[in-house]
């Protein structure tokens, strides 16, 4: 009896032990950017805030530049992410619908292509974008984000596509569509969920992307969001309310976008459609 | 590094088992070209954005490392090709072999607490009650879902010397030393941070992944199992280990290739310090090319760190198409 008490309880308490050492570092992001400053810097640490101040938030937005990073950085994520998914749609349609020469040989390219060590290759992207000019602009960050998420997103939205089923798209065809009413009518709704997780997973990378930003845009004009951040505390010394008020303010659209879209996009819409 | 969330997908590829040119009886032959025609066209310009924005990078970086190219060379734009005197100079040099050393340890170490104690959770998870579960996973998928330089950051703050939560914690444990401890000192404890950074970010696709491939095992095999009289630790070792095996090869090379090219949590943390005795080979290639200016040397430096790399790939590769073949 005695065991099985323990049996049941420990599973139980792991839990909460591992749930506490998951959540505590973001939690503390949190707490510490709304707590004021007298509380961030006491000796004990005041675990559950009181008193609640935007103090940290005016200071981490009221840096110079902060709307141009913010407006930067959606420009260069949203637009990778855009053509990224036209293009790929393009591909995955041929790689998961159709049957040509080579195609696995493209499947494993575009495999290889997801595995390119872009941390490795910045002094060569560097002379690329310096020969062309190009230095201090978002266009050569916008192109080089979206191929950075290009073969995982040709890779994923292939398994949508070939997930939405053929007779569907069939049926439409013998219902008098064109192969391309036919897509833009049966499949394309039916591919939103796929198209929304391919489209985070995107955003996630371009969003975060730092060491190109890094060595290519040295201007503060041409600035985003992660290496203001990650320069942040450089710069304010040990301000740690405004630097975690920053953190904060980077990491909720993620957080959000993350907690809410992941479950939606990866249940499928296909279920009951071929059905009846 | 985020986006590599998902293993590529292995869904039911070869749905098309019918050929594209012809659902419709026959057609003018014209038509059936520009049918077969039609898959490369859809390709191209997925191809043509590999090959000039992965292809020529790529290929510049291996030009590059067959060049003496430090400050001057790049104010005046000229190029001086000299053979393989980088490759020599970086080869028979002490840092790159000690760096390489410290990166496959740092990887390996790594690697295995991931792979261990993300297996673990994953187990839990199957394990849990309902209620629990969910809890857990709410708390897993907001680690997986913090931003990489946020994430970085915060443990920057966690483990400040003055007013950092762990030394608080540590100094109350009684261990009054770590008080005032800075962990960014010393090349093991600035390697601890990093990796507790590393661990934590990392487990949770590791256990969730895992998860939801245990709930795929058919209970039937535990029946039979059982009625063969095995205990808990025999079907563990003679189901599940089984079902799970080539789950766990191939996250488990995954991981390994994010690891070894962890340069933002590195970078950030300390910038490879103290006295870049953290640096990896990304963020050695970094500093020795970028910051120290000797550019054609950071290219030799990135080539061999591509070779490593690409080898590692080819394995995974190896690995998942495996597995797809099967499942097909």
């Amino acid at each position: 009896m005695k065991r099985s008490l323990f049996g049941r309880l420990w599973p139980n308490v792991t839990a909460v032990v591992l749930f506490i050492g998951f959540v505590f570092p973001v939690y503390w992001m949190f707490a510490t950017a709304f707590k004021p400053t007298g509380d961030i810097i006491s000796e004990d640490p005041v675990w559950f805030p009181t008193d609640v101040t935007f103090e940290h938030f005016r200071k981490a937005t009221g840096v110079d530049h902060f709307w141009t990073y913010v407006s930067n950085s959606l420009i260069v994520t949203l637009c990778a992410v855009g053509f990224a998914l036209v293009v790929a749609l393009a591909g995955s349609f041929a790689l998961a619908r159709m049957r040509f020469k080579g195609r696995r040989g493209f499947v494993i390219g575009f495999m290889m292509a997801q595995m390119a060590p872009w941390e490795v290759m910045i002094i060569a992207m560097y002379m690329i974008v310096r020969d062309a000019s190009m230095l201090n602009s978002l266009v050569p960050l916008t192109v080089f984000y979206m191929m950075m998420i290009l073969p995982f997103t040709i890779l994923t939205l292939r398994g949508f596509v070939a997930a939405v089923p053929r007779d569907l798209e069939e049926a439409a065809m013998v219902d008098g569509c064109t192969r391309a009413q036919a897509f833009r009518k049966v499949i394309l709704p039916l591919l939103a969920p796929g198209l929304m997780s391919t489209s985070l997973f995107g955003f996630i990378t371009a969003w975060n992307e730092l060491p190109l930003v890094l060595v290519l845009n040295k201007e503060a004009e041409a600035q985003t969001l992660p290496l203001w951040l990650s320069s942040f505390q450089t710069a304010f010394g040990n301000d740690w309310g405004a630097t975690m008020a920053a953190s904060s303010l980077f990491a909720v659209p993620i957080l959000i976008l993350f907690v809410f879209l992941q479950r939606k996009a990866v249940s499928g819409l296909t279920a009951g459609a071929v059905k009846g | 590094m985020t986006v590599q969330t998902e293993r590529p997908p292995s869904g039911p590829v070869d749905v098309a088992k019918r050929d594209e040119s012809g659902p419709a009886g026959p057609r003018p032959r014209a038509a059936s070209r520009a049918a077969a025609l039609t898959p490369y066209l859809l390709l191209l310009p997925a191809c043509a954005a590999t090959v000039l924005l992965l292809g020529w990078p790529l290929l510049k970086d291996v030009l590059l490392s067959f060049q003496n190219l430090n400050m001057a060379q790049l104010i005046q734009h000229v190029t001086e090709w000299n053979g393989i005197d980088n490759y020599k100079e970086v080869l028979t040099g002490e840092d790159f072999w000690r760096v390489t050393l410290r990166s496959i340890l740092f990887t390996a170490v790594n690697v295995v607490l991931i792979m261990i104690l993300g297996a673990l959770v994953g187990l839990l998870l199957a394990r849990l009650g309902k209620r629990m579960r969910v809890m857990l996973l709410i708390g897993l998928v907001l680690a997986w879902a913090m931003p990489v330089v946020a994430a970085t950051t915060v443990y920057q703050w966690l483990f400040a010397q003055r007013f950092g939560v762990v030394n608080w914690v540590l100094d109350k444990l009684g261990w009054h030393s770590m008080a005032d401890y800075s962990w960014t000192s010393s090349q093991m404890s600035t390697f601890f941070v990093v990796t507790v950074l590393i661990v934590w970010m990392s487990i949770p696709f590791v256990a969730i992944n895992l998860y939801a491939a245990t709930t795929t095992i058919p209970g039937e095999l535990y029946e039979a199992a059982s009625l063969d009289g095995a205990g808990a630790w025999k079907s563990f070792t003679t189901v599940t280990l089984p079902f799970l095996r080539p789950f766990l090869y191939a996250t488990t090379f995954l991981e390994i290739i994010w690891v070894f090219k962890a340069f933002v949590q590195v970078f950030t943390i300390n910038g490879g310090g103290p006295d870049r005795l953290t640096e990896i080979l990304p963020v050695y290639a970094y500093i020795e090319g970028v910051g120290n200016q000797h550019y054609g040397m950071g290219a030799a430096i990135a080539v061999l760190t591509i070779l490593i790399l690409l080898g590692l790939t080819a394995y995974y590769l190896r690995i998942v198409l495996k597995q797809e073949e099967e499942e097909v």
